[in-house]
């Protein structure tokens, strides 16, 4: 199975988070948001000049910055 | 007494909650343990007085945020004898493992589901029973917002601090370890006990995002929609003010110059020429920086604020900071102290101070006011908004260019994660709640320092006695003779100097230090501006004083953030030499260009 990180999903795809390769602080303050493993996830917009990801993970919004997405790596669907 | 402690995410409505629950008997206190100060209040809850602690909201117990090492010290170091968690409904399923955390800690508790009516009209349905016994502690559904279920509420936390049930207070920090068993446990308990629609869809919020978060038009809009705040505030605000400033002289004409044929000559000139022409320049904007919270507190109100930081997160990323920044930099338009604090959700060091070095170059309120007066003095009414618009784009630039002079030393990255809640239309009564808040805060602030302030200017300008009043030879001439050579090339006279030195104090001063100084107030001290400087010289002043340190509350609020002195030191170093040389090369450019 191939994973792909949520950095690398395309605007509009959904994928489901399978595991969350950061720091500690940070995969709990994820954890908190909702990024959980098993969780559908789904690309909405990026900010231009490289900038921030919109993710929405359930009924929750979120923007993280492609870097740090980047440590999210997911089983993409459609 | 008995103390309740309010906890949960933020976003949740915390603060809607405690405002509804205690009132308008809030004051800040400082707690054993931890640093920074909190609000709470004391209130009758039945026959009781219990006192209610408003916490930092958090996403979870055991995160590192200071946030979230305030809230662990507190519960640590002060005895609590109910937790009242509040929730948010539309986002039940992130906020359980929270919920279910806290209940471990032993404290008696009741949950506030907050939010119900947006609940709802997504259609998320509760099982109120299951609920309450997946959580082993009653359960309320209320809207803070409309106050609906609200009576309920009280009555719970009422009856169940009323038991005569042991509390438990965690001891130890490994009480608050992370359990991921939680996470299983809060998502069978979902199961059990909450109904969602597979997708929720905000239409609305989703809507507002496809313009206000577009790529190419977002940023745009975004500009836009600030100029369209301001120019309301000053289209609005001006002729107000006006008005009010002439009623203020009416009542000297009218009323006050009476006086002068009872009082001593030095006492009516301390009165009447120091402090009611002082505290009257200042007055008359009262309702200028009343429009102008009204205007912030829609705005910060509305959700809008977290798509400004995903928006300006790749520039200011290039300056080595990130969205939150420019957001806080947007706070600091109302007032630079509370910016100050909020860096506190910062974790990484460099970065906060980073933001913090930057904030104090924010146009904040007190500022504000200077320069409507001296635009409306010296400028036309179509130029006025120009000029003001360019004051405002100095100050982020100057904000922007030092966080580039700087990221590296200080600077330094960590991820960022932000939510981006479903825009909100506040209550009227949110607004105006929120905005006289903000009033409050600015009129005791400017009763304390003007009062003082203009009384100080008065003596120095009439100090020592038998020499012409505001001349050279009284102390105010003196300082001002000793700034001289220093402010001369930037265009800035002997009185105006004198003006500086008290900004230095607070900026609210400026404007009455300056009718002190002239002797007039309202439509008078205009004229005479106009009469003692050019614009040149006028936009010198005003860049100055947008650049040089805010005033003593924010050098203390630096040093008090920071813990570093040598931090604050060049915080106020920085701004001062950066305030000379851009006034410096702009007055001497202008001359030299013939203006």
């Amino acid at each position: 199975m191939n994973l792909i990180c949520l950095s690398e999903l395309a605007i509009g795809q959904r994928g489901v988070i399978e595991e969350v390769e950061t720091e500690e602080q940070f995969r709990w303050r994820l954890q908190a948001l909702g990024f959980r493993i098993g969780r559908e996830v789904r690309l909405i917009r990026q900010a231009l000049f490289g900038g921030p990801l919109q993710v929405r993970i359930g009924s929750v919004n979120v923007m993280l910055r492609r870097h740090d997405a980047a440590f999210i790596h997911l089983r993409a669907m459609g | 007494m008995k103390r309740i402690a309010l906890l949960g995410m933020p976003n949740t409505g915390k603060s809607t909650f405690f405002n509804r629950l205690t009132g308008a008997g809030a004051r800040i206190g400082n707690w054993p343990g931890i640093t920074v100060d909190l609000l709470s209040a004391k209130i009758l809850l039945g026959t009781e007085m219990v006192e209610v602690v408003d916490l930092p909201g958090l996403y979870d117990l055991h995160g590192f945020a200071e946030d979230e090492q305030v809230v662990r010290r507190f519960l640590l170091n002060n005895p609590v004898d109910l937790l009242c968690i509040i929730l948010n409904a539309t986002q039940i399923d992130q906020q359980l493992p929270l919920a279910l955390q806290l209940r471990r800690l032993g404290l008696r508790a009741v949950a506030i589901m907050n939010m119900t009516d947006e609940a709802e009209q997504l259609g998320i349905r509760f099982d109120a029973a299951a609920l309450a016994a997946g959580l082993d502690c009653p359960v309320c559904f209320i809207s803070a917002k409309y106050g609906r279920g609200f009576p309920e509420a009280r009555e719970t936390l009422r009856h169940v601090l009323s038991l005569d049930a042991p509390t438990a207070s965690p001891t130890s920090q490994t009480d608050f370890v992370a359990d991921e068993a939680l996470i299983a446990e809060a998502e069978k308990l979902i199961a059990r006990s909450v109904k969602m629609p597979r997708v929720l869809e905000y239409g609305l919020s989703e809507r507002i995002d496809r313009f206000a978060l577009h790529p190419v038009l977002g940023v745009p809009l975004f500009f836009l929609a600030l100029f369209l705040l301001f120019q309301a505030v000053y289209t609005l605000g001006t002729p107000l003010q006006d008005g009010v400033a002439w009623l203020l002289e009416q009542f000297r004409e009218l009323g006050l110059v009476h006086l002068q044929a009872i009082l001593p000559g030095w006492l009516y000139g301390l009165l009447v020429e120091g402090v009611y022409d002082g505290l009257g320049t200042v007055a008359s904007f009262v309702p200028v920086i009343v429009l102008f919270f009204l205007g912030m507190a829609l705005v910060e109100d509305s959700g809008y604020l977290s798509r400004i930081a995903f928006l300006m997160d790749a520039l200011m990323a290039r300056v080595g900071l990130d969205g939150r920044g420019f957001v806080m930099l947007l706070m600091g338009f109302g007032c630079n102290v509370p910016a100050l604090m909020g860096t506190r959700v910062i974790r990484a060091r460099g970065l906060r101070l980073l933001t913090m070095l930057i904030i104090p170059f924010s146009l904040c309120s007190a500022r504000l006011q200077v320069f409507i007066f001296l635009i409306s003095a010296l400028f036309s009414p179509t130029e006025a908004p120009l000029v003001l618009l360019t004051l405002y784009a100095t100050s982020f630039l100057i904000a922007l260019a030092t966080a580039l002079l700087f990221k590296n030393r200080l600077g330094g990255g960590e991820p960022l994660l932000i939510e981006l809640p479903p825009y909100r239309l506040p209550t009227f009564q949110q607004v105006v709640l929120r905005a006289w808040h903000e009033i409050h805060h600015f009129l005791s602030r400017a009763t304390r320092f003007i009062v003082a302030g203009v009384v100080a200017i008065w003596l120095l300008t009439h100090l020592p006695t038998g020499v012409p009043a505001g001349g050279p030879e009284t102390l105010a001439g003196m300082f001002g003779g000793w700034l001289e050579p220093l402010l001369r090339p930037i265009g800035i006279d002997q009185q105006m100097a004198v003006v500086l030195l008290f900004g230095f104090v607070a900026k609210e001063i400026v404007l009455g230090a300056m009718a002190v100084v002239y002797g007039v107030q309202g439509s008078a001290l205009a004229q005479l501006t106009a009469q003692h400087m050019d614009w040149v010289q006028a936009f010198s002043f005003m860049l100055f004083t947008l650049v040089y340190t805010p005033c003593l509350s924010t050098v203390a609020t630096l040093r008090g953030e920071s813990k570093s002195l040598a931090f604050t030191g060049v915080s106020i170093a920085w701004s001062l030499a950066l305030a000379w040389l851009l006034s410096f090369v702009f007055y001497q450019g202008a001359r030299l260009l013939g203006y």
